[in-house]
């Protein structure tokens, strides 16, 4: 059960040809799992989340599959997946303050919601009630305009609606990222929360942002360029990255309490690559300190140790790099 | 190694929040190029205007009988008159070619005008903002509500004659409104963009800022906002001159069509009078907003589909 | 050096400007040279509004800004000129702050057309590319490339390297790095940092208190546009003695460390708490973080806490912000330690 996702292909059409924005993707999510899914501006995570849910008119899939709960998501066709949207899956959107209709009520663009789906408003009222007091906020922001109410408040108000119906997979792509720190708290806590009672059974929170997923986070699945790059357990992957760029990623991020001029960080050199003609090889060759010659081919994602995947050639037998060991 | 324009990278750079809106994010000059030549509605709009004003510049070479002379009226169009004679016995293939070239010009003349004045108080206001703005917005709304009929009957029983200069002034003070407010709405949006405060930083006065940092970005949509004058300014022309308060010499497809309809080609069955003038005006309007169409998909990416 | 004297801010909102917000009230501070001095609050605290003042970009309502001495308000013209030679900034969004019609190194262009105007071409390249080298960025890498050629680590930098050919005193950094990818990010903060060395003062305005942790010298924590904490970095974080900024503190997510059980650490503007079950604390108003005398414990605190949870209550959660910005009293800031001040209300209640 959960979410299986098998060699994943989604690209852009554009005029200069197919950007590969999700290349070769497999991975899995457990029932009950929060999997947060991180990377940088590019590579292809918010790609991966969206297509799950709904392809943009640019995007196509060109092979892969992927299965929720035994049965086929048919991604590609958007008439089918018409009938798992909301329902089986369920997306939280970036700027999820905008999602909300500025000329409904609250409760109005709900019942449209439940309507367009085949759900009756009026059954469905408690237990909207009963949730949208769970997240703090009071039963008549139902009769509220979204201009009415604050942008944390909003936010909660999406959650809650996206999970009403109980969705096996919830996907929030950036939810905090334009949150203050209070609420970003309150949010991440939510989604524990939500995880907890059942109204969602797996979830990928897809962000940018390591210290969220370092909160709230059971699994963490680290995207590099349109392909993946680790995944393990959420404080391994913090405390004992083993690919370089998640090492680098990890030792570039400043924690509280850290002073320039006690410890000075380290960004990492360059850019990552253009995902039209994608370099043969491992992707984060040219910016890696212990790329060596086997990685001219590409490093196949493996599980090195129970639980912990990697795409390195340090780690997946290959031959080790000339001079010995390598810190991991 | 060149990354992907902002435009292309729209939903999934992280990041930033997509480019939207026509005048924004501009990419190469090619690339517009490249989707204008392969939208069916703009090469349509446009054909049709071009074969129009192809026709306006050229028609007077094929003018076989001038216009001024009486023939036989009455007459259906036949190889010496085109377009046959009108119940004076006109020919009304050159009055035609005239009426169309006036026309044009009238449009192009008070399209022109009613869109410099909206750009001129467009840009003012909403660049100033705050008491400038508001005072500009009771004058628009002014000029909205005032009948332009009204006024044009008052002018036309102050002046002796009217000269298509004169309509196309008018026409010009009193359209204006509504591309006033297009571009203000514009830029507003634009003013709170950060180049416009790094601009102010730079030193650059304000005049220098409309004309170089904001006009620039805006430049698809001033050109949407004059084809759309243009074919307005054309489309009034003519509904002025058919009520009688055009140019008092002259010819215009809007004169024609109102000397049809007083001299009862209806009903006399004179249709190859009113026919030509009626459908020029119409193909040539609709043409340009066809064209206005398929511009607003060529400049706006997420109109396209690939 | 820059003096931010009980500036206040109030935007007019409405038709004809009926209503008003504050969004700033009676702050104050100095930023001094050689320091970067962060600028730490939430989104509504008022801190891109100062750093707008600051850049004459929006006028003050009322308080002074002096630059050196001299009040910012009256400059008009070459003099404002001649203030935009010795202060800049660099904004938030990289990409915004580009004119997507021209090539990205026309912001020098338009600087030497100002500033520069006798400086010979060779000459003026040759200041621009060691202006550039300065902040890290190979001069072949930007120039002569359009915006959406480069990133967005590379953009901010080009800024800084502008800022620089002007040989500033004070940058002013509106949150510059939070639209960057996060491996650069630390690039340019470094580099914000080393600015100092050159007698620059920056003030980095930020709502990431860790970034603001790492390079600054002096911290000032802004809610609801009053200062409510400031003093040298150490000395708030390891002691931070308002709630407000104890509150930031327990909800930053920290990469190891999960969030701590705090009172009150979910709010948003209303004042409203999640629920917590398991602790079964019920609660619609989280009192002591609303209530400006918020932090005191004694019994004088409380009986005021209470006075004013029972006047909010009876206002309604809508207007809490707006009820607060317009009626809480500006506190005064009080030394606790050398270096190190906190807003602690008068106690009227």
């Amino acid at each position: 059960m959960g979410l299986t996702v098998d060699h994943l292909q989604v690209c852009y059409r554009t005029l200069r040809g197919d950007v590969k924005a999700v290349d070769d993707v497999t991975f899995g999510i457990e029932d009950g799992e929060i999997m947060g899914l991180a990377g940088e501006s590019g590579c292809g995570k918010s790609t991966l989340g969206n297509s799950l849910v709904r392809m943009d008119v640019r995007m196509r899939q060109l092979g892969g599959r992927v299965e929720l709960d035994g049965k086929e998501l048919p991604i590609s066709n958007e008439r089918a997946m018409r009938d798992f949207r909301f329902k089986e899956v369920s997306i939280v959107p970036q700027y999820a303050m905008s999602a909300l209709n500025p000329t409904r009520r609250v409760g109005r663009m709900v019942a449209e919601l439940l309507k367009s789906r085949g759900f009756d408003y009026k059954s469905a009222l408690p237990e909207l009630e009963r949730r949208v007091k769970l997240v703090g906020l009071d039963a008549d922001i139902l009769k509220r305009y979204p201009i009415e109410l604050s942008g944390g408040m909003k936010q909660r108000v999406v959650m809650v609606i996206s999970t009403l119906l109980n969705p096996s997979l919830l996907i929030a792509d950036e939810i905090t990222s334009a949150l203050d720190v209070s609420t970003q708290r309150a949010v991440g806590e939510m989604l524990l929360e939500f995880r907890d009672r059942n109204f969602v059974r797996t979830t990928m929170v897809i962000t940018h942002d390591l210290s969220i997923l370092a909160q709230v986070a059971d699994t963490i699945l680290v995207m590099y360029a349109g392909k993946l790059a680790e995944k393990a357990k959420a404080d391994v992957v913090i405390n004992n990255p083993l690919h370089p760029y998640t090492q680098a990623l990890i030792s570039s991020l400043p924690d509280v309490g850290m002073r320039h001029d006690e410890h000075t960080l380290v960004g990492i050199p360059g850019r990552p690559p253009p995902l039209l003609n994608p370099p043969a090889g491992c992707r984060f060759r040219d910016r890696c300190p212990f790329a060596f010659d086997r990685c001219a081919n590409p490093p196949p994602f493996v599980e090195v140790t129970p639980g912990h995947s990697v795409a390195c050639w340090l780690h997946s037998g290959g031959a080790s790099p000339a001079g010995g060991d390598e810190p991991c | 190694m060149t990354a992907l324009r902002p435009d292309e990278l729209v939903a999934w750079e992280e990041d930033r929040p997509a480019a939207t809106d026509a005048g924004s994010a501009k990419p190469r000059r090619f690339e517009f190029l490249y989707f204008a030549v392969r939208n069916k509605k703009l090469l349509l709009g446009l054909s049709i205007v071009v074969l129009f004003v192809l026709f306006a510049v050229f028609g007077p070479l094929f003018v076989q009988h001038p216009m001024l002379n009486y023939y036989v009226p009455f007459r259906p169009p036949s190889s010496s008159f085109w377009f046959g004679t009108n119940y004076f016995g006109q020919d009304v293939f050159s009055e035609f070619v005239s009426g169309l070239r006036e026309s044009l010009l009238v449009g192009l003349l008070g399209g022109c005008g009613a869109t410099l004045i909206g750009m001129t108080l467009g840009f003012i206001s909403g660049y100033m903002g705050g008491l400038i703005d508001e005072a500009l917005n009771v004058l628009c709304n002014i000029f909205l509500t005032m009948p332009v009929l009204v006024l044009l009957i008052l002018v036309a029983g102050f002046l002796h004659h009217t000269s298509s200069l004169v309509e196309a002034i008018l026409i010009a003070c009193t359209t204006w409104t509504w591309s006033m407010r297009a571009i203000r709405a514009q830029t507003f949006s634009l003013v709170s963009r950060d180049f416009v405060g790094l601009a102010r930083l730079s030193g650059e006065k304000s005049r220098q800022i409309i004309m170089r940092e904001i006009a620039p970005n805006m430049s698809s949509y001033l050109l949407l906002v004059f084809i759309l004058s243009f074919g307005g300014a054309i489309l009034t022309a003519a509904s002025l001159d058919y009520l009688g308060l055009g140019p008092s010499n002259g010819m215009s497809l809007g004169i024609m069509m109102q000397q049809a309809s007083d001299w009862n080609s209806l009903q006399l069955h004179l249709w190859w009078w009113f026919v030509p003038p009626g459908a020029a005006i119409t193909c040539i309007v609709g043409g340009l907003y066809l064209a206005n169409v398929g511009l607003d998909e060529v400049f706006n990416p997420k109109l396209r589909e690939l | 050096m820059l003096k931010i004297d009980n500036v206040t801010k109030v935007f007019k909102t409405g038709t004809f400007g009926g209503g008003s917000v504050p969004a700033v009230r009676g702050a104050s501070f100095e930023i001094l040279p050689g320091e970067v001095t962060s600028l730490i609050g939430e989104s509504g605290s008022g801190k891109s509004t100062l750093g707008k003042m600051i850049l004459r970009l929006t006028p003050v309502t009322s308080g002074t800004i002096t630059f050196e001495g001299t009040d910012i308000a009256g400059l008009k013209g070459k003099r404002l000129r001649e203030y935009y030679r010795h202060v800049q900034g660099v904004f938030q969004d990289p990409f915004s702050s580009y004119n997507p019609v021209y090539r990205a190194d026309r912001v020098f262009a338009t600087i030497k057309h100002s500033y520069f105007p006798s400086v010979g071409s060779d000459e003026w390249h040759e200041r621009v590319e060691t202006a550039l080298k300065s902040v890290g960025l190979n001069p072949g890498d930007v120039l002569n490339k359009f915006t959406h050629q480069l990133s967005g680590g590379q953009l901010q930098r080009i800024l800084i390297a502008r800022a620089l050919l002007l040989e500033i005193k004070i940058l002013v950094a509106d949150e510059i790095i939070s639209m960057i990818d996060a491996s650069t990010r630390v690039d340019v903060l470094n580099l914000l940092s080393n600015l100092k060395a050159r007698g620059l003062g920056v003030l980095f305005i930020t709502h990431d208190l860790s970034l603001g942790n790492y390079i600054s010298e002096r911290t000032i924590i802004l809610r609801r546009g009053a200062v409510v904490e400031m003093g040298a970095t150490q000395k708030v974080f390891d002691n931070p003695q308002h709630e407000y900024t104890r509150m930031l503190l327990t909800a930053v997510p920290q990469l190891h460390k999960k969030w701590e059980a705090g009172p009150e650490h979910d709010l948003d503007a209303t004042g409203v708490i999640l629920q917590d079950q398991r602790r079964g604390r019920p609660g619609r108003y989280s009192r002591s973080s609303l209530h400006p005398l918020a932090g005191l414990h004694s019994r004088k605190g409380r009986r005021a806490q209470q006075a004013a949870a029972e006047r909010e209550a009876a206002e309604g959660a809508d207007r809490t912000d707006t009820y607060l910005r317009t009626h809480e009293e500006i506190a005064p800031l009080v030394e606790v330690e050398k270096d190190h001040f906190v807003a602690i209300p008068t106690g009227t209640g």
